[in-house]
This record gives C-alpha cells, structure tokens and sequence, in this order.
C-alpha cells in the first residue's frame, strides 16, 4: 500500500519524517517514520517491540535532540532501564539530562472496582505532563492494550483510545504505539483501526530449530516504502535492519584492479589481478586450499592500506591466525592495525536472514574494501538451498553496491571439478577460480584452473599450486600424452627433460667440433694445391725460357747461314741475339 | 478540602481525582458525599486532587480513570472508579457495610 501516484511529486508537499536511527530501517522507510504521528507497531511475544521503542526514543534524544516519553503499561521503569542496559543505553542518564521520561502505568483489574461513568482523562493528564515537562518530541505507548485486560468497558476504552490517537496528533509528537499480535489479525484488539498512518509488523520465525526475526511495513500512507519483508537482528550493538531485498542490477562496474596475493594468479588475470568490488568464487573440496587462497587476499587487501573483514563459519579467529603463520602469513598484525577484522560464527548460531543482517552490519560499521566469507557452503546448514541462494544473491548484490571486493570460497563434497555449486551461485560470480588435489601415481597434488574471469583475457592453464612457508607459489604443469603432470611426476618430466637438453647440448657441441675439423682439413688441402700450383707454374716458365733460347739459337743459325749464302746482311746484326735471357 | 477530622483508628480517609469541573466530576463528588454522610457519617475524610492543577500527581498517585477514589485508609489501599453513580458498588469497593 504504498503513496498513491503522483504526476508531479515536487509540486506537492512531501510528508515530514522523523529519523528512528535504526540501521536499516530508515532506508526501508526512505527517511523514518511519519513525523506528528503516531504509528502502529506490532508483533507477537518477544518480537523486540519493546526495545525498539526504546531504541527510538533513545536515538531521538541522543541524535536528533528529540526528547521522548516512554509509557510503560507492562514493565517497571527500573525493569526497563535494566533490560536495555546491555545495550549500552545509559538511560538513567538521559532521565536525568531530562531528554527521557518514563511513567509506569499500572492497572490491575482485581484491585479496581468501577462505579458509573469515567473516563481516561488520568492518562492524558499523565502524558501530557510527561511531554510538558521535558519538552518531549517523541512518545512510545507499550502496550496500551493492557488497558482491556485492565478496564471492563471496552466500548468507552475504545472511544477514549481513538480520543487518545487523535490527542496524540494534536501535539505533534511521533508515536510508536505497540500492540500485540492477534490470531489472523494484526492487533489483538483491533488497534490498527484507529492508527491508520503507518503499520509496521516485527516477527519471529523459527524454522528448523533456528528463529529469524524480520519487520515489515504492512503501510505506510502518503509515502512509498519497501514492502518485502526485512531481516533484522537485535545484539549489544542495538537493531539492525537490512534493508535488501530486492535485487537491482543497478551498482557500477570498476575498471580498477586488486590484487589476488598470490603474484602468480595475479598473472594469470592478465596480471594485474581481480576487479575491484567484484565476487571471486573459490570452490574445491576439503584441504585443496581455499582458506588459504582467501587469507592471502585478506593479507594482500590489508597490507595496501584497505579495510577487510573475514566472515568465519567454521574456524575461530585464532585457529586461522594460527594456520596462516604455517604458510608464512601474518594477519595477526592487521588485526592490530585495525584493518582486519574476524566476524566468527557458526552457521547454526541463527538463521540465515540473521547472517545475511549480521554481515550487513558489519559491512555498514567497518566499511571494508574487501570481505571474505568462508566457507559460504557452511550457510546451507542454516537454512534451505533455496533460501540459501537468495541470500547470498542480496549479500552480493549489497557488496557489489558498495564496491566492495567479496571472495566466497564453497567446499565441493563430490570433486572440485564439478562446475556446479550447491547452492547455484557460480553464475553471480564473476571469477571463478577451481582448486583441484588430484591423485596420480600415489599422491595428491594441488592444482588450480581458472573457470572464468568476467571481463578479462585469463589464462586458460591448469596450474599446480604448492604451499610452502613462503605462501603459495604456482607452477607450470606439465602436459604430457597421459595429460597434466603434477607432483613426482611433474619432477621425473623435469628431470628427463634436463637430460635431453644435456644431450642436445652435447650434440651441439660435437656437431661444431665436426665442422672445425672439416674446415682445418679443407685449409691443408688448399695449401697442397696452392704448392702443387707454384711448382707447376715453375715448370712452365722453365719450358718457356728453353724455348726462347732455341728460337734465338736457330736464328742464329739462320744469319750464318745468309752470310754462307752472301745474302748481303750484316753479320754484325746478325750476330747479336735477339734476346738476352734472364739470369 | 472537606469533611471533618476523625480518629485514625476507625476513620475512613478518602481522596477523589477530578480533572477540572466535568460533569462526571460534580457527579462524582456530590455522589460521593451522599454516600459518606449516610454510611459514614462522623468517621470520615474527603480530599479532592483536581489533577488538572497539579498533574504530576496523577503519575505519582497512578490515576488513570478519571474520577478515580482511593481509599487511604483503612488499610488496603482501595480504588473506584467512575462518577460513583452505582452506590452499592461503591459500598462493595469501600467495604462498607450499609447499616
């Protein structure tokens, strides 16, 4: 029953509402209740009705600056203070700064006779007082329906109450008027008929052992609010109310980068790691490693100066500190820094609805860049698959919202290889990251393999992962004709490959012997020819020169033979040889 | 303040809440009046609070009907409430016993 539809809502004047300073509930409520006028609060027993009065008034005077009057028909003043003291809500103080005003109002049936006409004018008079007296802005009436049980004439109680609702009005103070659940009704006497401005419904639930309280705002006239029904917690830190349920795809994608803290999975996301505000899955089945992978990225978030909170379901704080020392982690020193935080609970402490307000209010309180929760399989026991899943569809949804990085890891009970999740929740993933221990030749071995990564260029490999004292370092596996190699064999495939890289080097090395003996051998060759050359050439210019002599000898012999004959020619000419032969 | 002093011992000393002069107010003390003079005559002792004069009394007193008798004493402590219009019951509620 929301606002009625409006054109124009800025041309109209909007309700004023008054804060509750509830966690939760004044987004739900989009601002609080509605100021100067009384609202209706009901639930059965043990709902929180009454502390959430109080919890009004008490953030009114505190926050607001709104003092409040308090007007008790079931408990004693001193009950009250007492049964909100664990909260820390210092009451007495508050009485005595005159920003708080309890008046215990008695009736009791067997002590009262009733003669002829009356009225309630008393109470009025009470509360009017009480108002004037410390200028009070708020009223809490708990539970007013006391008066039937107290009062026989239950027309004229009826009339006043309406007289009571329409005073209330008169004086401009926000009331909360809290009234017990009925069998199929919202009150037991109807009081929903007179405060008709707004209704809120509180509950408690117990399925399966476990109870779960929720509100709801049944109406709320001239403004529009959230209608689902809301989980909300009641601990030392007062009421929270988480006020998701719907599950808008509205938050914003960050381009900007976290680191995983391991180096080498940061490689393999393109390496540069995670997206900020984005949701890493981590599944594997018992001992593959998942708590270990989430401690390194709770490490890695702290020690860049950001906030980080680690939800535990099913190791205490200590036993995780201590765990984490062995792979040369240290979170205890965050801790004492005051950037991690350890939120330890078993998952069957509550119901889920009450996780789901938990985490949400320690989210609000320490705004953290990043969260942990594991393992969120561990929920499955509070609660059914598929309440389950919507759960942690509204705890990513918050997350996402807020921007903050969240790391789930999920323990597989069949095999890690499995691409499903018990509760369904890979695909509201958006890194996915599979860890294997794989058995092989008689041992187990650690591997990981990326199952996807929205949005990014991953790896495709299946890596092993070892965990030693220095954290987690990722190998290269082996792929070989029986698949992926690991652990012993991983060493023997090493092992044998340095040994081919020795012959081959081997090899190498005799191959350049080889050639060097071969070019030796060509340059002896070259030199016998070079000196078979010289000699041959020798040779032939020792022919030449006989050849030239006997030319000139048988010219000569010719001249003798011309002066024999008396040809006329000169001896003398004739006598000198044409060519002197070197010596 | 009306009425007259009687000893402690038998007395009956009664305080009626009014919220300033309603009908059921008047009716209420001239109802209540009657009832002294003709049960209670000699031993008695009215004191009328008009809450609308000093309204912190109603919350230290724990009025909330408004005519509301008490009877202080004789001890317990007795509350009526209404115009007093009903006389038996009023009778009934003080423990009086009509002569």
């Amino acid at each position: 029953m929301a606002g009625k539809k409006r054109a124009t809502p800025g041309d109209l004047p909007t309700l004023s509402k008054s804060p509750t300073g509830i966690r939760g509930l004044d987004d739900v409520t989009q601002g609080g209740l509605p100021q100067g006028r009384p609202t209706l609060l009901c639930g059965s027993a043990g709902c929180g009705k009454t502390l959430f009065g109080m919890t009004f008034l008490y953030n009114g005077a505190v926050q607001y600056n709104e003092p409040g009057v308090f007007l008790a028909f079931e408990e004693r003043p001193e009950d009250l203070i007492q049964n909100v003291g664990s909260l820390d809500y210092d009451i007495g103080k508050l009485i005595a700064e005159k920003k708080l005003a309890i008046d215990h109002v008695e009736i009791e049936r067997a002590k009262i006779a009733e003669s002829g006409e009356y009225d309630l004018e008393g109470l009025f008079i009470r509360l009017g007082f009480a108002i004037d007296s410390i200028g009070a802005k708020r009223v809490v009436v708990d539970t007013i329906e006391t008066l039937f049980s107290g009062l026989e004439n239950e027309q004229l109680l009826r009339s006043e109450l309406r007289r009571l609702f329409e005073w209330l009005k008169s004086k401009s103070v926000t009331a909360i008027i809290t009234a017990e659940r009925g069998e199929g009704t919202l009150t037991r006497y109807g009081l929903e008929e007179y405060v008709a401005d707004c209704v809120i419904l509180l509950d408690n639930r117990v399925h399966d052992e476990l109870s779960t309280r929720r509100l709801r705002i049944v109406k709320y006239r001239g403004s529009a609010h959230g209608t689902n029904e809301y989980p909300f917690i009641i601990d030392e830190l007062g009421i929270t109310v988480m006020p998701i349920t719907s599950t808008g795809l509205v938050h914003g994608a960050s381009t900007e980068r976290v680191t995983s803290g391991i180096p080498d999975l940061d490689q393999m996301l393109e390496g540069k790691g995670y997206y900020k505000g984005s949701s890493i899955l981590v599944s594997g089945m018992a001992g593959s490693g998942k708590s270990t992978v989430a401690a390194h990225f709770a490490d890695a978030t702290c020690a860049s100066g950001h906030r980080c909170i680690y939800f535990a379901m099913e190791e205490s704080q200590h036993q995780i500190i201590r765990n984490m020392r062995s792979v040369g982690i240290d979170l205890q020193k965050w801790i004492d820094k005051k950037l991690l935080r350890f939120s330890a609970r078993r998952p069957s402490l509550f119901g889920l609805e009450t996780h789901l307000a938990t985490m949400y209010r320690d989210v609000t309180d320490f705004d953290p860049a990043a969260v942990v929760v594991d393992p969120m399989s561990a929920l499955l026991h509070a609660g059914a698959t598929g309440d389950v899943h919507s759960m942690v569809l509204r705890l990513v949804d918050f997350l996402k919202v807020r921007g903050v990085t969240a790391l789930f890891t999920n323990l597989g009970l069949v095999s890690g290889e499995d691409a499903t999740t018990e509760i369904q929740i890979s695909s509201l993933m958006d890194v996915w990251l599979l860890l294997y221990n794989r058995e092989s030749n008689g041992e187990h071995n650690r591997q990981l393999y990326l199952l996807k990564s929205r949005g990014m260029a991953h790896s495709n490999q299946v890596r092993e992962f070892i965990m030693s004292s220095d954290g987690i370092n990722l190998r290269q596996a082996y792929v070989g004709p029986e698949g992926v190699l690991t652990g012993s064999a991983r060493l023997a495939q090493e092992a044998k490959n340095r040994a081919a890289v020795l012959i081959r080097e081997q090899d190498r090395n005799r191959r350049s012997r080889e050639l060097e003996r071969k070019r030796r051998e060509i340059a002896a060759q070259i030199d016998i020819l070079r000196a078979q050359l010289a000699s041959e050439e020798a040779e032939v210019d020792l022919r030449n020169r006989e050849d030239t002599a006997r030319e000139d000898q048988l010219a000569a012999e010719r001249v003798d033979m011309g002066v024999s004959r008396q040809t006329g020619i000169k001896p003398k000419e004739a006598v000198k040889p044409a060519h002197t032969p070197k010596k | 303040m009306t009425g007259q002093h009687v000893s402690e011992l038998e007395g009956y000393n009664l305080r009626l809440y009014v919220a300033g002069q309603t009908p059921k107010s008047i009716a209420a003390v001239s109802n209540l009046k009657k009832i002294c003079e003709q049960h209670l005559s000699g031993r008695y002792e009215i004191e009328i609070i008009d809450l609308m004069k000093d309204p912190a009394l109603a919350i230290r007193h724990q009025i909330v009907a408004i005519p509301t008798l008490i009877r202080q004493l004789p001890e317990p402590l007795k509350r009526i409430i209404g115009d007093l219009s009903n006389t038996e019951k009023v009778l009934v509620g003080l423990d009086i016993h009509p002569k």
